[in-house]
């Protein structure tokens, strides 16, 4: 009994060393020790080649390859929390990012030297027009992420909101078109009309609420929340103190 | 003159004590009556309350007329909000208080009657009967006055069909598209075939049309060639596997605004077009079938070929008619 | 002054006996009975603020250009609809105070007629002789609910116009006439002539609002005639007797300061709360959606009818005889209507009972009542959240496709488990009761106001068990 009880002890103890990514991410031991070439490749050996195979050559069934993926698609879906998937079928979202600032560089440089890839671009939107943007985001983007970025459904998937996306993040997202989302090459939105977008989608993540508070800026279902829940309790309470209760 | 203000003035204070005795006579009268209403509650805290809140209410309605005047667009509508809207609040609870605290909360009675009065329906009976005891020929009567009733009436509501083409539903069938007519996109320009890239979607509109009819829109994507699934005699609707399909919903409408496409094959669904609002799901490989959600007619596919100026071009009309389901729907081609 | 003032009145009109009934005129005073006032006040409201709006508001289709202050519209074409409601949001002084108090009045309006009918289903008082009254206030809902579909989608912003293109199609979806029906409305296949605007104009701000007032002059005129019902709160109330606050001074006092308190909240929010920012969806294109699109709360039910609706045109050969809106977005409404209109007489053949009642019940009193009111609102309100579904996959991650599934199977099977259980509850607060009652009884032999009913005192009401046991 004792030997049993010390044995569950042991093995709690030391659950988290045998904890598998990406509960944790899998670090090498020597890390510090390593180049970054060397800690790119251990890194994404230890957390990625499970499903994107050896060299990011791709599997046949849990991973596309990333030989073509370049720093872009890399530094979108490492910095979002994107990846790593904890299963293959699962959906990515964003969310904590395991990886420190030094690992995600030497991952994201390893995954770019895999291949001929693009770069992680640098949009402008300071450079971007508001109308452009609202018209290019409408025709484009509104009808999975609704007009003001505050995502939504696809038959199958959620539709993140948009209002964590960095304007590197957004551009990224348009270039690539992570997941299911469909992707928007330089011929379908150029790098000044991606200016307007960014530009755009930055305002939504303040939206202009000029009526005062945006309750979630998705229209009628939140209106409907306070027209129950706020006024017609509000109502009902009124009515209680001016009139009489049964029983008083 | 002083005679003449004296008398004046004795004239005035006369008349006033008239009335004060008039008024002292009636109230003797009245308090011998009885109250009818029984005397309030004594509460002058309440009614200091309630003047307070008169005057709150009174500063919030001049803060109101203050941020009106005011300029500056800063949270405007907000202060206007909370100053017109303390007002009423400050007069609501004003009021309020005043019923349940200054005033007598006396109950009284009345009567429920009864609404039917039996003897009345019979007197009405009897006069419309009697009026109409004239009359010899009602049969003939009544025959002609329903004539003409039904006639004016009907005359009366033709105009009705002035609304729009009530009785010729043909219009429904028309579309802007005609062989031949180049795809124009969102851009105003010309949508080339070269241009068009997989994994990504595209609107477009026949040249020279008027992109709000809902026989306009289309929505284009670039499938793999070996991916269509086409029906036969649409074989050669998609060249380069470019396919096109009318962006009107043909559940109820709305635009299909969304195009899933898949990153990774294996553990991802295959492309399709969905529609925003009821989550109809259209599969381009299959021309347009319904793969999910209420609607009941796939999405009409519109033939393509290329060009010699490598301009994507229509091809002839849809392979159905356009939006929302409606009677001859099926049964007619659009045109 | 206030003698002056009344003489002047009495002169004029000899409306001085009617004065003093009105008066004294008896108001029984439970709290839910001010629930149909809430209503009327929010009407009032949204009165007075339409007019305000109809001032600034532009009804045309043709196309312009803006040229404001709010930066991302600015060079876009849009309509003269369109542009007018954003000069009102962001130009017009107080504009956006008045267009969201009128937005939320409606909303709130709607609600408090719900609510209002809530309280006159469960309590009976749609009994004879306030059958007319019953069917004169669900033909004002009904259009009520047309009248605010219409307001919102006269804007011709984006979330409108999707709106619209779906009630042309549910239009269409009539069997037989519905394509004559919808180019009737519409006056041209989708999206219209440039009448329509018009029409939704000229209904929204003259033609049904002139015929809600009429409906709730009659409405008024009706309940004042007959008396308001009352609960049996003292002996003394009968089937003959009412009891109650007199408008003067009790209640008047406080019917104004309920008018005011709605006009607060409605104006609080106005100014508070966003509603509907219609320069943030942009203007409507036949071409364009956006994700997460709704209509007004009011008409959620339907959405929700719509989606749970499987994927099916009903057809003879080639001919379509139901398109797919029409289960959803008009047959399903339809019912629902015409069972609230057959309430009164479906009551009356159950219980065997055509009398008058002036005497509202509780509840409890009513079990088969209350159970099938519970069991009908039950089925409505799943189907309503059920429109909701897309949503609660974005907040709570339950799948789309799986939540469609279970509002089918969920708003088939458990109205009727509310049946059961309200029943059953009904017939424990009963029996509660009975308890209570009879163990006051036998403590207090000479107590002047036995608590419960007194059911065998010669004036009783008639209000006791009846449907169900």
């Amino acid at each position: 009994m004792r030997r049993l009880a010390v044995a569950i002890l042991f093995l709690l103890a030391t659950a988290p060393a045998h904890a598998q990514p990406p509960a944790g991410i899998s670090r090498p031991a020597n890390a510090s020790a390593l180049s970054p070439i060397e800690l790119g490749a251990a890194l994404y050996a230890g957390n990625c080649s499970t499903c994107h195979g050896i060299a990011g050559r791709g599997t046949s069934d849990r991973g596309p390859s990333l030989r073509d993926a370049g720093a872009q698609a890399a530094d979108f879906y490492l910095r979002t929390g994107y990846m790593p998937l904890t299963h293959p079928d699962q959906q990515p979202k964003r969310g904590h990012v395991d990886f420190s600032e030094r690992e995600l560089r030497v991952l994201i440089a390893y995954i770019a030297s895999l291949g001929n890839g693009p770069p992680v671009p640098a949009p402008h939107p300071e450079r971007g027009n508001l109308r452009e943007g609202l018209r290019l985001f409408t025709s484009h983007c509104a009808g999975c992420h609704q007009i003001v970025g505050q995502g939504g459904v696809v038959t199958g998937a959620r539709v993140p909101p948009l209002d964590q996306a960095t304007a590197t993040q957004i551009a990224e997202a348009v270039r690539i078109g992570p997941y299911l989302m469909p992707k928007f090459s330089e011929r379908d939105i150029s790098p000044a009309q991606l200016d307007s977008l960014v530009r755009y989608v930055q305002l939504t993540q303040h939206p202009p609420d000029r009526g005062g508070w945006g309750i979630g800026n998705i229209g009628p279902f939140p209106e409907g929340m306070i027209t129950w829940l706020l006024a017609a309790l509000a109502l009902i309470a009124t009515c209680m103190v001016i009139g009489r209760r049964l029983g008083s | 003159m002083k005679r003449f203000v004296l008398t004046l003035l004795a004239i005035i204070n006369g008349l006033r004590r008239r009335r004060e005795r008039i008024g002292a006579r009636e109230e003797e009268a009245r308090r011998e009556e009885g109250p009818i209403v029984p005397p309030g509650p004594h509460a002058p805290r309440a009614e200091l309350a309630v003047a307070l809140l008169l005057f709150a209410a009174a500063l919030c309605g001049a803060g109101f007329i203050v941020v009106y005047a005011v300029g500056g667009d800063w949270n405007r509508t907000q202060l206007q909000g909370i100053t017109l809207g303390g007002a009423f609040a400050f007069l609501a609870i004003a009021l309020i208080t005043v019923g349940k605290h200054l005033v007598s909360e006396e109950e009284v009675e009345d009567s429920y009657h009864d609404p039917e009065h039996p003897s009345e329906q019979e007197r009405i009976d009897k006069i419309v009967e009697e009026s109409a005891s004239g009359i010899t020929r009602k049969k003939l009567l009544i025959t002609a006055g329903g004539a003409a009733g039904a006639a004016v009436g009907l005359a009366a509501i033709t105009p009705a069909l002035t609304l729009g083409p009530l009785l010729d539903t043909d219009e429904l069938r028309e579309t802007p598209w005609r062989r031949g007519l180049r795809l124009i996109g969102e851009d105003g320009k010309p949508l080339f075939a070269g241009q068009v890239e997989e994994e990504t979607f595209y609107t477009a509109f026949p040249e020279h049309a008027d992109r709000d009819l809902i026989g306009s829109p289309v929505v284009v994507v670039r499938l793999a060639p070996e991916q269509l699934r086409l029906p036969p005699e649409r074989a050669k609707w998609a060249p380069l596997g470019i396919v096109a399909f009318s962006k009107v919903c043909t559940h109820a409408g709305c635009a299909i605004a969304l195009y899933r496409k898949p990153t990774f094959k294996p553990t991802q669904p295959r492309p399709a077009l969905v529609c925003p609002c009821h989550y109809s799901t259209f599969d381009p490989a299959r021309g347009g079938e319904v793969i999910f959600g209420p609607a009941g007619r796939p999405l009409p596919q519109l033939p393509l070929v290329v060009g010699g100026d490598g301009i994507l071009r229509a091809g002839g009309n849809f392979s159905g008619q356009v939006g929302p389901a409606y009677g001859t729907v099926r049964s007619r081609r659009p045109t | 002054m206030i003698r002056r003032a009344v003489a002047y009145l009495d002169r004029g009109t000899g409306a001085s006996p009617l004065l003093r009934k009105t008066l004294r005129y008896a108001f029984p005073d439970h709290w839910s009975f001010l629930l149909g006032e809430v209503a009327l006040y929010s009407f009032i409201v949204l009165v007075a603020t339409g007019i305000y709006l109809t001032l600034f508001f532009e009804p045309s289709l043709a196309k312009t250009t803006y040229n404001g202050v709010y930066a991302p519209l600015r060079g876009m074409e849009m309509s003269q609809a369109y542009k007018s409601v954003v000069d009102i949001s962001y130009e017009r002084n107080a504009g956006l105070l008045f267009r969201q108090t009128h937005h939320w009045a409606a909303d709130v309006f709607v609600a408090a007629v719900i609510l209002h009918l809530i309280r006159v289903f469960f309590t009976g008082a749609f009994r004879r002789p306030r059958t007319l009254i019953w069917t004169i206030g669900l033909l004002m809902l009904f259009t009520s609910l047309l009248e605010g579909y219409l307001g919102y989608s006269m804007v011709d912003d984006l979330l409108s116009g999707m709106g619209l293109a779906i009630g042309y199609a549910v239009a269409m979806s009539t069997p037989v006439i519905g394509a004559n029906l919808a180019l009737g409305i519409w006056g041209a296949p989708y999206p219209g002539a440039h009448a329509f605007e018009s029409r939704m104009y000229i209904a929204h701000v003259l033609i049904f609002p002139a015929l809600i007032a009429t409906l709730l002059a009659l409405h008024l005129a009706l309940v004042v005639r007959h008396h308001h019902t009352q609960f049996r709160t003292s002996p003394r109330a009968t089937e003959k007797r009412l009891l109650g606050l007199p408008t003067l001074p009790a209640y008047a006092p406080r019917s104004l300061g309920l008018m005011l308190a709605v006009a607060a909240l409605l104006f609080l929010l106005g100014g508070l709360v966003q509603i509907n920012p219609i320069w943030q969806w942009g203007p409507y294109e036949v071409s364009q959606g956006t994700n997460g699109a709704q209509p007004d709360w009011y008409l959620g039910w339907l959405i929700g009818a719509l989606r749970l609706v499987p994927g099916f045109d009903l057809t003879v050969g080639d001919y379509t005889l139901v398109g797919n809106p029409f289960w959803g977005g008009a047959l399903f409404p339809l019912v629902v209507l015409l069972v609230l209109l057959a309430v009164p007489a479906a009551e009356r053949r159950i219980t065997r009972d055509g009398s008058t009642h002036n005497i509202a019940d509780r509840p409890r009193d009513a079990p088969g009542r209350t159970a099938f009111g519970m069991a009908f609102l039950t089925w409505v309100a799943l189907i309503f959240v059920a429109g909701s579904a897309d949503r609660m996959y974005v907040f709570l991650g339950l799948s789309y496709e799986g939540q469609i599934w279970f509002y089918r199977v969920a708003s088939l099977v458990l109205p009727f488990v509310a049946y059961l259980v309200t029943r059953r509850v009904c017939h424990a607060l009963q029996e509660a009761g009975r308890i209570e009652a009879d163990a006051a009884a036998a403590g207090a032999k000479t107590s002047t106001d036995p608590p419960g009913r007194d059911c065998n005192a010669p004036d009783a009401g008639t209000g006791d068990v009846r449907w169900g046991t």
